[in-house]
């Protein structure tokens, strides 16, 4: 069973970008841990961290001819898409287990979500 | 028996449904599978007994009932050969070889936990988690269900309907937590239980006989679990608050319907097989750490249980306890509310009134009668009795109780009195 693991937190309440290497890399420190353990359990298919929302692009062609394309996400909310890790798991505990270790729960949201099957 | 098919069908139904349903959810794998299975076994039941009369072994006939509608899903569902093939390359758990009667009869006690715990997964709303509890454990009706909390039979369906989908898409395993993950789990699990009891014991509208069941369906579902998990100490904190509480259920109305307080209630009539029972768990609950929230609620109710008359309560241990609850669940205007009204009591009445008028001005508890209620009361100890009157006249803007709303009523009713005859008396 696929998981899809969403991480949200609120841009504007993000961190300043680390002026060193060294601040980099304590901030990415427990990521690469956790995605090392997502591997050495065997659960990771996959993650990435994505650019924030100022850089999205958002399109449309609902009651439109032609496609429209819009600046920005689709929703203002008050916590952004950030990331995301595709897990395999057995059943939503193991997933959840895995979830509640990810770093961003202590900043942030995690939104766990099956992955529909078509077999 | 004397028991027409449709007494009998209602009483399997209630007795036997979870043990019916809980052994098909392991093994075919889905909950809604396995809930559409047993109900379908009870539809029959009812035609075919109607028709040919209640067999002399009614459980026996449901379970193969059930068991042979189990097989004929799989064949449906799936060629048989494919099973075939998984089953030789040992997938067993799937096989229908597996569906022996022999299968209702193994695990009763895991598949009991297993089904607690899938209903209270903390995935699924607490509403749902209720919904799902009392139709799925403790064999409701839906329509009994929705009648117990008050809902339109439609609406509780619906939740019903939507959480086993959730349950089956999300795959929510239907096990028991592991170590790790017990202790929150059995949080959440605890937490449903008791607001079923409060469901039942909290509201005094709808149909009284059937809330009250909900106060039983929620105390023998800790009993069960108490059994299941005898080292968790919470559960028996749980267990003993309700206990306590539901000691009190014949004196807390009077024939009227009417609410009678804790200091006004005739405490002869309060269940002392119970309070028996549920002290010398609060004892145990106050020993073993960690102490739950729950075994310090137990403690202040076993305080009150074990008072012969009110005006002998232990008030200064009642509010050192309600300090500790404080300490406990932090900012939380309930307690808070609580928690004043025993340091009146244990003596401090100008104090307490000075702290519900502060969580009064704070707005933490908007249209929440009972806090101008407890000021009446403060004031009217005081002798502020046109004071009191006011804050009776606010509570009784906010209530939505029939009962409550009486028992105010009355209580404004007392201080005018008293603020008139004052007042004549310049």
């Amino acid at each position: 069973m696929h998981y899809l693991l969403l991480i949200y937190s609120n841009e504007a309440d993000a961190p300043p970008p680390p002026a060193t290497p060294a601040e980099a890399e304590a901030y990415m420190a427990p990521w690469m841990e956790y995605t090392e353990n997502l591997k050495t359990a065997g659960v990771y298919l996959g993650g990435d961290a994505l650019q924030p929302t100022a850089t999205a692009t958002t399109i449309t062609a609902v009651g439109k001819t032609e496609p429209v394309f819009t600046d920005g996400p689709f929703a203002e909310t008050r916590e952004q898409l950030g990331g995301y890790y595709l897990l395999d798991c057995k059943d939503l505990d193991e997933a959840l287990a895995w979830g509640a270790k990810c770093p961003i729960v202590n900043y942030g949201k995690l939104e766990v979500r099956p992955v529909m099957s078509f077999d | 028996m004397g028991e027409t098919p449709q007494q009998a069908v209602a009483r399997l139904y209630r007795g036997h449904y979870p043990a019916l349903v809980a052994p098909l959810i392991r093994i075919m794998g889905s909950f809604e599978l396995a809930e559409d299975i047993v109900q379908d076994a009870f539809a029959q039941a009812l035609t075919t007994w109607e028709a040919q009369g209640v067999p002399p072994t009614p459980i026996a006939w449901l379970r193969r009932t059930a068991r042979n509608r189990a097989i004929d899903q799989y064949r449906r569902q799936s060629s048989w050969q494919a099973k075939s093939q998984e089953l030789a390359q040992g997938a067993p758990e799937n096989a229908s070889t597996n569906f022996s009667d022999s299968v209702f009869d193994e695990d009763v006690h895991d598949d009991a936990l297993r089904l607690i715990f899938t209903c209270c997964h903390p995935s699924l709303s607490p509403a749902a988690q209720i919904a799902l509890t009392l139709r799925t454990v403790c064999g409701f009706t839906t329509e009994e269900a929705a009648r117990a909390m008050l809902l339109q039979p439609a609406t509780l369906q619906q939740r019903i309907v939507r959480a086993k989908r959730k349950i089956d898409l999300a795959k929510i395993p239907y096990t028991v937590p592991d170590l790790e993950a017990l202790p929150g789990r059995l949080g959440t699990a605890l937490q449903t239980i008791y607001l079923l009891f409060t469901e039942g014991y909290g509201a005094t509208k709808g149909d009284a006989l059937i809330r009250h069941e909900l106060c039983e369906e929620a105390i023998r579902l800790a009993r069960l679990l108490a059994s299941l998990l005898p080292e968790q100490a919470s559960i028996r904190a749980v267990l003993a608050l309700m206990l306590l509480h539901h000691s009190r259920r014949h004196a807390r109305t009077d024939s009227a319907g009417d609410l009678i307080t804790l200091d006004m209630q005739d405490r002869s009539t309060w269940d002392r097989d119970l309070i028996a029972e549920a002290l010398p768990m609060v004892e145990l609950c106050l020993v073993t750490p960690p102490v739950s929230h729950y075994a310090i609620e137990a403690a202040i109710s076993a305080l009150h249980a074990s008072a012969p008359v009110a005006a002998e309560t232990d008030w200064p241990q009642i509010a050192a306890l309600y300090g500790l609850l404080l300490e406990r669940a932090g900012e939380n205007p309930v307690i808070e509310l609580n928690a004043a009204v025993a340091v009146a009591m244990a003596g401090q009445v100008q104090e307490g009134l000075d702290r519900l008028d502060s969580l009064d001005s704070s707005n933490a508890l908007p249209n929440y009668h009972l806090l101008p209620a407890a000021r009446g009361d403060l004031l009217a100890r005081l002798g502020r009795w046109q004071d009191a009157q006011e804050a009776f006249a606010s509570a009784l803007t906010t209530v939505s109780n029939d009962v409550e709303r009486r028992y105010l009523q009355k209580r404004s009713g007392e201080v005018s009195a008293k603020f008139e005859r004052k007042t004549k008396n310049f």
